[in-house]
């Protein structure tokens, strides 16, 4: 049972870090445009190398 | 900003950025796929005209938006916010469920008040954050005295948590705090799809205002200038370049023009324009440009006034109550009764405080509308989003509902049935030689009759003749000289003819009698397949118009419709609506001209096309995006499907409710009980709506 006190803890800060990280992504905008995003990825305008 | 209606792949995406970023001045420039749009950060020289035109060239369609009425942030930031509580709701649910599983299987003495505590941990803070959308709503209904459903809502997670959390503190077998904050998740997904629906359609329809970017070109001492019509004062004078739309209520100084009235009255020949002549707000000048001095602009104009009558029409039918709002009222009172009358019935019997509000909370929680808030909300997204990938967009929440219940069909005839473009009717019957000559006329005007017989003349692969000092009069037609002859071709008592009552143009040619070219609208793709599928529905279909008898009776026949009333003037079409409303039928109006705008105010549920006014698009309950019309028979079978869907939820999350209460008021139901009801429940009705597609 002793295990319990440190896997309860791992799983909320795990849990935490994900909830987080959905936060920035939302605070990013990177929910605006689903639809063009599942396009952008298959073009190869930037395939050699990154948006300057 | 601008609209791209046309692009749909990762190549339009490329294109469009490529063309802009390649435009001298343009500093940044991005796609939105979803929402079809491009928003481009460039210097102020670099005008949206010049961007139109470089996609334009580029291939691809696109229009000017008015960034000012889009506005959309204030949407997004409420969407946002639900999304961000829908996100915490279901990050504490899953750590809280992950601890009751442990109790559920039976941890005892101090290993499940630990467990109990964690939760409480998580789960109290989480429940203040999540439920602020619930508490605020529910305190604002109490503070004047009235009941919704949040009520009930507040009131279960409030008594959940806190019983659970006195259980706790004395080292009880029950605590709820998974109910509650399963609840707030599952009650934040049925506003978060609704929300959706709403915001995602009342942007499209905002973005079909600010397509309309109101401008004017004042003549002032200095120039020309061009202004915001919000800037006209009495005694301005404007400028209406051909093909543009008369921004104010005025009368003509200078120029002559024809004008078309069709949006404003519904006729579809255009009418001469001259100095002296009235013109209103709406209409389209075609010929010549026009000198306007304003008499009435902005809420003073015929536009405005229309857009008043609309606004009397629509506080009528906000009265309208959805199912929503009908369960909401039966239900609110009868779970607090229920809840109040366990809870006092167990006090009696055990003269136990504790035992009773327990009672009552399990009560509250197992009757909570999980399924009831998500029952309207899934069915209505999935079938607005069905409808839209068919070109139907829905601007009101409750519409669907509304066109279930449609009976009666009223359409109107320019711009809705019939496209308002004019196609040349008999060219079979003159000859080769006049109508070389006519498409010789025709090609120097930029009229819509001549511009019609042009298109149709080069498609029969007709050559123009070759014709001397072709010049344009304004309001009557084109001159010009052939072979040493004067040739015209214009309106009727200019060549001498006797106007017919349908629309036309003459040709004459020296001195011999004109001849006539008539013309017949053309139909909106669709409209035969939709007017069947009506018909076949059983429902009842009349077709008004502001058009001459014969125009519309004619037209009529051809379509198959019997009811028939024709030169209707705007008051009448509403009035006429009214009337059958008041008979006891349930209209749905399909109309885009300004004369139909209060009709279509006034009917129980309105659709308009895309090409409709502005005024006339904001006054109905759906917009038309394509130029096909057969997508309103869909509407009505999808929505009489959504309305049947949203029946069986109900049916559903009421027998879901009437097996587990027993439990909850005999004191079975044990906390793993409440949250296999809810998720079953919640998810099966979140199933049910999905059948839609």
């Amino acid at each position: 049972m002793d295990v319990l006190g440190l896997l309860i803890p791992v799983s909320l800060f795990l849990g935490l870090v994900g909830l987080a990280a959905f936060f920035w992504m939302l605070k990013r905008g990177q929910f605006e445009d689903p639809e063009g995003d599942a396009h952008r990825i298959l073009r190869d305008d930037y395939d050699d190398a990154p948006k300057g | 900003m601008l609209s791209l209606p046309g692009i749909h792949c990762a190549g339009c995406i490329s294109g469009v950025e490529r063309a802009l970023m390649a435009t001298p001045g343009v500093r940044d420039a991005r796609v939105n796929l979803t929402m079809k749009r491009a928003a481009v950060d460039a210097d102020v020289e670099v005008t949206a005209e010049a961007l139109t035109q470089v996609l334009e060239r580029a291939g691809y369609e696109a229009h000017e938006l008015d960034p000012g009425i889009l506005a959309t942030t204030e949407n997004d930031r409420r969407g946002r916010d639900l999304l961000m509580r829908l996100a915490v709701a279901f990050f504490a649910m899953m750590n809280v469920m992950l601890l009751s599983v442990a109790v559920w299987s039976g941890a005892e003495g101090s290993t499940r008040d630990m467990m109990h505590w964690i939760s409480a941990a998580i789960a109290i803070p989480a429940v203040i954050f999540c439920g602020r959308p619930f508490y605020v709503s529910a305190w604002s209904a109490l503070r004047v005295r009235r009941l919704n459903m949040d009520v009930p809502i507040t009131l279960a997670i409030l008594l959940a948590v806190g019983t659970s959390l006195y259980e706790t503190a004395n080292s009880g077998h029950h605590a709820y705090f998974d109910a509650a904050i399963a609840l707030c998740f599952f009650l934040l997904a049925g506003r978060y799809l609704d929300h959706r629906t709403r915001a995602s359609a009342r942007s499209a329809a905002q973005e079909l205002a600010a397509l309309e970017v109101p401008r004017a070109l004042r003549i002032s001492a200095k120039g020309e200038e061009t202004v915001s019509v919000s800037e006209l004062t009495v005694g301005d004078l404007v400028q209406v370049k051909p093909g543009g739309r008369i921004p104010v209520d005025g009368l003509v100084t200078e120029g002559q023009s024809e004008i078309d009235r069709a949006l404003m009255t519904g006729e579809s020949l255009p009418a001469y324009a001259g100095p002296g002549d009235a013109v209103s707000a709406g209409e389209v000048n075609l010929t010549g440009p026009l000198t306007v001095e304003v008499t009435a602009a902005g809420e003073d104009t015929a536009l405005h006034r229309i857009a008043d009558l609309v606004a009397v029409a629509e506080a009528g039918r906000n009265n309208y109550t959805s199912l929503a709002d009908q369960a909401a009222k039966l239900y609110a009172p009868g779970v607090h009764i229920l809840s109040v009358l366990a809870a006092i019935g167990w006090w009696l019997y055990t003269q136990d405080l504790r035992i009773s509000l327990n009672i009552a909370a399990a009560v509250l929680i197992i009757t909570c509308p999980c399924a009831l808030g998500l029952a309207v909300p899934a069915v209505t997204t999935a079938a607005s989003g069905k409808l839209f990938r068919r070109g139907l967009l829905i601007k009101d929440g409750t519409a669907m509902e509304r066109l279930a219940e449609a009976d009666t069909v009223v359409f109107d005839k320019t711009g809705t049935l019939t496209l308002g473009a004019p196609e040349p009717a008999d060219l079979d019957t003159h000859s080769k030689q006049s109508l070389s000559i006519a498409l010789g006329l025709a090609q120097a005007s930029a009229h819509p009759l001549a511009e019609a017989l042009t298109s149709a003349l080069r498609k029969r692969g007709v050559r123009p003749a070759r014709l001397e000092a072709v010049t344009e009069r304004p309001g009557y037609g084109v001159e010009a000289t052939w072979k040493g002859q004067t040739v015209r071709l214009g309106r009727a008592s200019w060549v001498g003819a006797e106007a017919p009552d349908v629309t036309a143009t003459f040709l004459q040619i020296g001195d011999a009698a004109p001849e006539t070219i008539s013309f017949t609208d053309s139909l909106r793709p669709g409209a035969e397949e939709a007017i069947a599928a009506l018909k076949a529905q059983g429902k009842r279909l009349i077709l008004i118009s502001g058009d001459t008898k014969g125009a519309v009776s004619r037209f009529a026949d051809t379509l198959g419709l019997d009811e028939v009333i024709a030169e209707a003037l705007p008051a009448e079409k509403a009035a006429y609506v009214t009337d059958l409303t008041a008979q006891g039928a349930k209209v749905l109006m399909v109309g885009d001209g300004l004369n139909d705008t209060a009709a279509l105010a006034a009917a129980h549920v309105s659709i308009s096309p895309a090409s409709a006014l502005d005024a006339a698009r904001s006054a109905s309950d759906m917009v038309l995006l394509g130029r096909d019309l057969s997508p309103i028979a869909d509407a009505v079978t999808t929505a009489t499907q959504a309305k049947k869907r949203i029946h069986e939820n109900f049916t559903l999350a009421t027998i879901y409710n009437v097996l587990a209460v027993p439990f909850a008021i005999a004191g079975l139901a044990t906390p793993l009980i409440a949250a296999l009801a809810m998720s079953t429940s919640s998810l099966t009705v979140s199933l049910n709506a999905l059948r839609l597609k």
